[in-house]
């Protein structure tokens, strides 16, 4: 891998101005609003996410700052540059991976990572890459031969070939099984270990809660809001749930008197312990605890990413 | 110019890989001038229409199923590469757009090439030709033809939906010319309306040009062959580059 980053270029890193900058942009298709009013900025070295449901608009958005459209209105700078107006500066700066994309169905792993890294000045190794993503054994493959994880790591090493500044990933694991997903996750965690940016969309709220430093929800072309993922969990849905089984028929006055507790319901021997602040489970065990309350099951009901999703939007988002 | 040739070579050992696809290309054009060549010669006595078309008609004929084939094989990659999102993936590296098309009119040129030289090599016997220049001379016209339909080719391509379509869409545009290209009758037959139209249609100059350059005519006495073939050339790519879509 090609590491080599000259005290010039981390001098301009180490002051933390916007990777991407994102204001207010437009693009409509004939009629169609894809992208009504987005605006968003990717700090150097973050795994950005554009959540949203399918048609929200995040495709679009992404293929803007790729410089593969031109928005009819607003704003975009990636990397300094104009995606559109300066592409072929910003193409060898940029790593992409597009939303359900194939290659020749009869072109070999080997022959596409080593085209690719023909076609750019100074691409890291692609034999090293093929090892750090799991492909050597597949590297005389047939494309159409290959299964949805082994293609998407493979389209990931085209989007690293040219050891990009920034990596946009589009859709990244729909269609895998969790088993692949999972193991995609943690390659864009090495992306980013290796000091770049990663802007990505995905639909799977778990994978925006679980890989994204920081999230923007897009809903019919505009963003709701941004920020990072328990940021957003603590700003719309605060509220927590402790339920748990006893036969005590104290505890629920006791867990009433906790500072922290908005509300207990009590019902068949099941205890439910609402409120809002985040010492709500400590509070309870810590109870539970002190009064020797005899807890024969214990769980906890956690806001997440889905129900901020539900809480600005009104819906799920598989709807 | 790096990025094209090894996209070129690259498409090459792609376009290899399918058997069939290399037999429609190679194949059939050599199996059809073998062929329809041996029933014929069984027929053919000296000065009959038989032998007439074997002279100057089938050599023509087996070159224009070539380019037909060409442009067929071309709009159904584009169809293909297209709707796969490969040439948006090719479009999103530092290669320029006209690069990743270009590198598929060379692979197409390159397999006309091959099969006309299979061909000659082996109807050698039976058409010897009269001088190697008379061969370059065809080659030059048949390449110049090809490029210039391959660029209807891109238009068309521009068209289709999808890549089922491609296929049935250009066969109905070309084998329609073939049948008025005058290589079969001749076209002072048809009734006038449709001689006028036969007469603007490209594949009607791309016979007449192949024949003459076969027949070893001067290139002088084709150049308004040759001029309506660089002018359909012209405007297709100048269209296509304004409507051929990406995606």
């Amino acid at each position: 891998m090609n590491c080599g980053v000259s005290p010039a270029v981390s001098l301009i890193v180490s002051v933390p101005s916007p990777v991407v900058r994102v204001s207010s942009i437009r693009k409509a298709y004939g009629r169609v609003v894809a992208v009504d009013d987005v605006s968003f900025d990717v700090q150097p070295g973050e795994i950005f996410g554009l959540v949203g449901p399918n048609g929200a608009g995040k495709t679009t958005t992404m293929e803007c700052l790729e410089g593969l459209r031109a928005p009819d209105a607003g704003r975009i700078s990636v990397l300094g540059l104009d995606p559109f107006r300066d592409a072929s500066a910003l193409k060898v700066r940029i790593g992409v991976q597009l939303q359900e994309a194939q290659l020749q169905k009869r072109i070999t792993v080997r022959e596409a990572v080593y085209f690719w890294a023909s076609l750019y000045p100074s691409p890291v190794d692609p034999g090293q890459l093929l090892d750090q993503l799991g492909l050597r054994d597949k590297r005389n493959a047939w494309f159409m031969t290959l299964s949805g994880g082994q293609k998407q790591r493979l389209f990931i090493a085209l989007a690293l070939i040219n050891d990009p500044e920034v990596v946009f990933l589009d859709e990244l694991t729909t269609g895998l099984d969790p088993q692949a997903r999972r193991a995609i996750w943690e390659l864009v965690r090495g992306i980013r270990a290796r000091g770049k940016t990663v802007v990505l969309t995905t639909h799977l709220m778990e994978e925006a809660e679980r890989l994204c430093d920081r999230v923007a929800i897009i809903e019919h072309g505009r963003v709701i809001d941004v920020d990072t993922p328990a940021g957003l969990v603590a700003r719309h849905c605060p509220d927590r749930a402790v339920i748990l089984a006893t036969a005590d028929l104290t505890a629920p006055d006791r867990f009433r008197a906790l500072a922290g507790v908005d509300a207990v319901d009590a019902a068949n021997g099941s205890i439910t312990i609402r409120g809002r602040t985040t010492g709500l489970v400590a509070d309870v065990i810590q109870c539970v605890s002190a009064h020797q309350i005899a807890v024969t099951d214990f769980r906890t009901v956690m806001p997440t990413l889905e129900d901020v999703f539900l809480r600005l939007t009104g819906h799920s988002i598989r709807d | 110019m790096n990025g094209l040739w090894r996209l070129t070579w690259l498409e090459i050992k792609i376009f290899i890989r399918e058997p069939l696809g290399l037999f429609g290309t190679v194949g059939v054009p050599v199996l059809v001038f073998l062929g329809l060549g041996r029933v014929m010669r069984g027929a053919a006595t000296p000065a009959s229409p038989e032998e007439a078309f074997l002279r100057a008609g089938l050599p023509v004929f087996a070159a224009l199923l070539m380019a037909i084939s060409a442009v067929v094989s071309l709009v159904t990659v584009i169809a293909i590469y297209r709707e796969g999102g490969i040439l948006k993936r090719l479009r999103a590296t530092p290669l320029r757009p006209a690069t990743i098309l270009v590198a598929h009119v060379l692979v197409k040129l390159l397999f006309t090439a091959l099969t006309l030289a299979l061909l000659i090599a082996a109807g050698r016997r039976v058409y010897a030709p009269d001088s190697p220049a008379q061969v370059i001379r065809f080659a030059a016209a048949l390449l110049f033809t090809t490029c210039s339909l391959l660029s209807v080719g891109f238009l068309i391509a521009s068209l289709v939906p999808t890549a089922r379509f491609a296929q049935p869409l250009a066969g109905v545009i070309f084998y329609p010319m073939i049948a008025l290209s005058g290589l079969f009758f001749p076209l002072a037959l048809l009734p006038p309306w449709l001689e006028a139209v036969a007469r603007i249609l490209p594949l009607t100059h791309a016979v007449s040009l192949m024949q003459g350059m076969w027949r070893g005519d001067p290139l002088s006495s084709h150049l308004w062959d040759a001029g309506v073939i660089a002018l359909v050339f012209a405007a297709c790519t100048a269209l296509s580059a304004r409507v051929f879509r990406w995606e």
